[in-house]
């Protein structure tokens, strides 16, 4: 079970308080309208599915109703960091790559 | 029966008292620290069970949590009876009453002996697949025999009554295994300040000292453990657990641990019987030892073949000589400790059989010297005898170990003990998903790297020399609390020495060869409990079985309740040795939680009956109870269902409920309906994206009805929205969907729209809701309230009022589910029942009728009204709903969910549409579910084309009515379509519109 920091609490705790809310830094088209079906369907349905480092959000259901994004590996389940919705992560396939 | 196994002293057990006890019926004793296996193998008792497969006979192989044979079922009462137990961690009380799991009729008699004598060449590996397989209709009736042959052990068969609960814990350190290793350990990380946690599965901390004859420092081990444990005792920050086994390592340092607390005491025992505790650790210290590793070789399950650690605990430990001849068997010099402490004894050594060529250590010395044959160069093959050891046929082996190089004898004895090495209890750190690697070194699978913050000690990493151990522990102990930002201090008191016997490498072997090859040779078995035999392996690989999670499965090695602790390693090694690889790149099977059985009792806690989900009640809930209604459970709300009067069927109530809307008037308890105040500058421009509909002029005083989609365009919640004023509004929600409406307002304006002035309160609790409705409901609510003029023109449809009803501060809403005229009364909750009885008061000259969830349903259902959830399933837009009046397309911000309506797929011409339905057999409520069907003779299977999401008994129009989803359904009216009911008749109805009654909808404008 996670150990999630929350960033707007500014605590850890248990994963059973958070959701899961999908893949982080996926804005919403600002005019949907004059996408074409496959643009709107890669928008709605494709999410990356990545071995290693991937950005996600999470939702701090039964504690402060916040979501925040985070950098976790999908093999380790190691969590790199947490952070507020709209800042950048310090932690990218970039950073990781060069490191 | 006497114990005439117990020594006259030694051990820990307190011979001052006397238990009785039963197994299979039969009366023995033992004393206060014996394990039922102690205590029967004191009793002379050699069969404890039958084998899974074959039948065979069965005895105690080894002394811990690794016993693949002595399985118990304990306890008779239906209630309380625990299966699957080890006798080997069983603790002695005076009374218990236990018996073999295995065994049919009997383990005395046993009828699958017979068959595994018989039939033994004919039960190859996989043998349940190709045998019972097929036909596989008949599946269900094997099983029952298998299942009752194989003997799995009896659940219990009434709920039980003892209390089981969870406990949550954050911790510095967590120490687990309270060995030499653990207690350095934990010493060490609360003397540096952490707060610390050990645990171990054993009644008494000390892990295998509490068998050891070592002296550590001058100190005997026993007396070493008492001081550790004394120290630790003086801790403050120190948390001690006993009988407590870590059953699971999770992600991010969380442990489980089931601790039982009080089945030690027998069953009248009261308090927690067992307890779960949710540990989160800073660090864990891994110390969780290692388990001997028995030979395999010819009948080597015979009772009386144990493993020569078990044996040395059993007599150091327990006082008790398991035989009286002893043949052992060892591949290293570790084990002469178990012959040497069966000489002390008192008993005979008749020899040791020594797999190695040369055996020149200390130990091999002192046995020399002590007048104990030592058969260099030897392997036990077979075991003679039948029901029990009388004998071992030993032979001189090829220098690799691989052949036999000379004839047999037969040395006679009534226990062989056996040793292979030992293999680390890693399974804790592959939990998760850490892969334990081999060491050529150890000859064992030893922890591997690790993302968690661990650090592991001692046997488990192959360290077994004591005084290594014990400062391995030490430093364990420093870099876990270190590297949780606490500053180690030296331990003066740990910088122990103990003197160790010098000793020679030992020697890699798994499997001692007999003259005929593995397939012909007497059972050769690798995993007791699920009866896996080398030729079983042999046969795998050779029928092409490469992989070892392959292996397992084919074989079912490992699959036990003991999940192959004893054998997995020797498994893995004659996979290797069948395919030609080496044991490296064979690899091992995943080790899961849990690592010994874990009851239901303690995974479910206290989180059973009543306290297993939160129930939320309204206001007037008990106003419902004292009427007498019926519930029904909506989310967590308990929902008034119906309100049955004496005598009334739950069908006449509801139609009694239905009329009186319908020509009088009823009330409503709607006080579960979601609700969220929203406010801010930007609150109607919020509104506008997330709803379908346009909502910017919506003046105060007014509301409407909104649909809100997911992104993909699917109907997500409706409900209906009133405006406070430009910044504040009142979103209503469907009551199962208070709070996932809730996250999703969030969602967007956090992760997509922070920019906008809005923000989003629950006040579902705050508020009580009383629904009048029904052509008298304008007097009812006119008798209660002075301040709001109900008349038509004043009061219209879709608006809402401030006002003073039966003197509490109300906001009414006239709106309608029911399609009668009605309002819907809102106060704060504490008024709830106050309302709740005033309005019934006020009614009563009027004939009002409480009604319930049913009612309301069969009212909106004949009004054609949707229900989320019901009539809609994630796959359903506005426009197959025919709610084309909700969209508004041309608003400047795209809704969620707009491009959506506009893919290809929505656009599809034979979507699933919703209809209207109408029996032709007027009686007839079809199921809801029911699958449509265009023609009834069409041959199976037959396509279909839609299903009934709503159906009910319509009181008001006399006839049964539907509600559906059917393949363009909005262009068959009139059609008519056979609906398949549970029963497996086919029922005829016609298509037509969704609004059954009232369809101008003039009832609600009055």
């Amino acid at each position: 079970m996670l150990n999630i920091y929350c960033p707007h609490c500014g605590e850890h705790r248990s994963e059973e308080e958070f959701h899961y809310a999908g893949e982080a830094h996926i804005p919403r088209p600002e005019n949907p309208a004059e996408l074409s079906d496959e643009a709107w369907g890669d928008y709605l349905f494709f999410r990356r599915n990545p071995r290693g480092l991937h950005h996600e959000q999470w939702y701090h259901a039964t504690g402060c109703r916040r979501f925040f994004n985070v950098a976790r590996d999908t093999v380790t389940y190691e969590i790199h960091e947490s952070y507020p919705m709209g800042a950048r992560p310090s932690v990218s396939r970039d950073s990781e790559e060069a490191a | 029966m006497t114990q005439r196994n117990r020594l006259p002293e030694r051990g820990r057990v307190d011979r001052s008292r006397t238990l009785r006890f039963q197994f299979n019926g039969r009366t023995y004793t033992g004393h206060p620290g014996d394990t039922v296996a102690s205590a029967l193998l004191a009793n002379g008792v050699r069969l404890v069970g039958r084998s899974f497969k074959y039948g065979r006979p069965r005895g105690v192989i080894a002394a811990g949590p690794e016993e693949p044979n002595a399985i118990l079922q304990v306890g008779t009462d239906p209630a309380t009876t625990t299966p699957n137990l080890r006798a080997t961690q069983t603790e002695l009380y005076d009374g218990l009453v236990c018996s073999s799991t295995n065994g049919w009729p009997s383990t005395e008699r046993d009828l699958t002996s017979v068959v595994g004598k018989v039939g033994g060449r004919m039960m190859p590996p996989g043998f349940y697949y190709k045998t019972f397989m097929w036909p596989s209709s008949l599946w269900m009736t094997y099983e029952k025999g298998i299942r009752k042959a194989a003997g799995l052990g009896q659940s219990p068969s009434q709920p039980d009554p003892a209390e089981y609960d969870h406990m949550n814990h954050h911790v510095d350190v967590l120490v687990v295994g309270a060995g030499p290793a653990g207690l350095s350990a934990a010493r060490t990380a609360a003397r540096a300040g952490a707060r610390v946690m050990i645990a171990d599965e054993q009644p008494e901390l000390g892990g295998h000292l509490l068998a050891s004859r070592a002296t550590i420092s001058g100190t005997p081990a026993a007396k070493w453990v008492r001081r550790q444990t004394d120290a630790l005792a003086r801790e403050p920050e120190v948390t001690v657990l006993r009988r407590t086994t870590a059953v699971g390592y999770h992600d991010h340092n969380f442990v489980v641990l089931s601790e039982r607390r009080t089945d030690h005491l027998g069953p009248d025992a009261g308090g927690v019987r067992e307890r779960l505790h949710r540990v989160r650790a800073g660090q864990v210290v891994i110390a969780t030892g290692a388990h001997e590793r028995p030979l395999v070789f010819g009948n080597n399950d015979r009772p009386g073949v144990m493993t020569a650690s078990a044996v040395g605990t059993y007599i150091n430990r327990y006082g008790v000589v398991p035989g009286e001849r002893l043949v052992l068997m060892t591949t290293n010099d570790h084990a002469y400790h178990t012959a040497l402490d069966w000489h002390n004894a008192g008993r005979e050594v008749v020899a040791v059989v020594d797999t190695r060529a040369e055996a020149g250590g200390d130990l091999p010395t002192e046995a020399r010297a002590c007048g104990i044959r030592v058969l260099t160069g030897h392997g036990v093959i077979e075991a003679a005898g039948g029901r029990s050891v009388t004998g071992a046929r030993v032979a001189p082996l090829s220098a690799d170990g691989e052949s036999l190089a000379g004839t047999t004898h037969e040395l006679p004895c009534d226990v062989i003990a056996t040793s292979g090495g030992w293999s680390p209890v890693v399974h804790l750190t592959c939990h998760t998903g850490d892969k334990p690697v081999w060491s050529e070194e150890v000859l064992g699978f030893v922890p591997g790297e690790t993302r968690q913050a661990r650090v592991c000690a001692g046997g488990v990493n192959g360290t077994y020399a004591l005084e290594a151990v014990i400062h391995e522990g030490v430093d364990a102990g420093k870099r876990a609390a270190t590297a949780w930002g606490f500053e180690a201090t030296e331990m003066r008191d740990l910088a122990v020495s103990v003197a160790e016997p010098s000793q020679d490498p030992s020697m890699k072997l798994f499997l001692v060869p007999h003259h005929k090859p593995v397939t012909r040779a007497p059972k050769q078995f690798v995993d007791f409990q699920t009866d896996v035999t080398a030729a079983a392996i042999e046969v795998a690989v050779r029928e092409g079985y490469e992989s070892i999670e392959h292996v397992k499965r084919y074989t079912v090695m490992g699959f036990g309740t003991d999940q192959g602790k004893l054998g997995n390693v020797n498994g893995v090694a004659l996979t290797a040795r069948a395919r030609g690889k080496t044991i490296p790149e064979t690899g091992t099977t995943v080790f899961r939680p849990a690592y010994t059985p874990v009851t239901f009792g303690a995974l479910a806690g206290m989180e059973r009956g009543g306290l297993l989900d939160p129930a939320r009640f309204t206001p007037m809930h008990l106003w419902h109870v004292r009427q007498g209604a019926a519930f029904e459970d909506v989310g967590q709300w308990k929902r008034p269902w119906y309100y049955p009067r004496h005598g009334e069927s739950m069908q006449q109530a509801v139609n009694r409920e239905c009329l009186a809307v319908r020509q009088r008037v009823g009330m409503l308890d709607a006080s579960t309906l979601g609700k969220i105040d929203i406010q801010g500058s930007d609150a109607r421009e919020f509104l506008n994206r997330v709803y379908t509909n346009a909502w910017m002029k919506l003046q105060p005083g007014r509301c409407r009805y909104g649909l809100m989609l997911k992104e993909d365009g699917m109907v997500f919640d409706d409900g209906v929205t009133a405006c406070v004023d430009d910044e504040h509004f009142i979103m209503t929600t469907t009551t199962g969907n208070a709070g996932p409406v809730l996250e999703w307002l969030e969602r967007w304006h956090q992760t997509e729209w922070p920019e906008l002035d809005v923000c989003f309160t629950s006040i579902t609790d705050q508020w009580a809701t009383v629904t009048v409705t029904g052509p008298e409901s304008r007097n009812v609510v006119a008798k209660l309230c002075d301040d709001i003029d109900f008349s038509r023109e004043a009061f219209p449809f879709m608006a809402w009022r401030e006002g003073t009803v039966a003197g509490a501060l109300a906001r009414v809403f006239r709106i309608s589910f029911t399609g009668e005229l009605t309002y819907e009364i809102n106060v704060p909750a504490d008024y709830g029942m106050h309302l709740w009885e005033a309005v019934y008061a006020a009614g009563e000259p009027y004939g009002i009728t409480p009604y319930g969830t049913e009612t309301m349903h069969v009212l909106r259902a004949e009004k054609g009204f949707i229900i989320v959830g019901q009539d809609t399933d994630g796959s359903v837009t506005p426009e197959d709903l025919g709610m084309h009046w909700a969209l508004k397309r041309e608003k400047p911000f795209s809704f969620l969910g707009q491009r959506s309506l506009d893919r290809s797929d929505s656009r599809r011409r034979d979507r699933e549409q919703f209809v209207g339905i109408r029996p032709l057999n007027g009686e007839a409520v079809l199921p809801e579910g029911a699958q449509a069907v265009e023609n009834p003779s069409n041959p199976v299977p037959k396509r279909t084309i839609g299903h009934v999401t709503s159906s009910y008994y319509s009181a008001a129009l006399g006839h049964s009515i539907a509600l559906g989803l059917i393949e363009r359904g909005h262009d068959r009216q009139r059609e008519r379509l056979h609906f398949m009911t549970s029963d497996g008749r086919l029922e005829e109805a016609e298509l037509c519109s969704t609004v059954f009654y009232d369809p101008d909808g003039a009832r609600q404008n009055v």
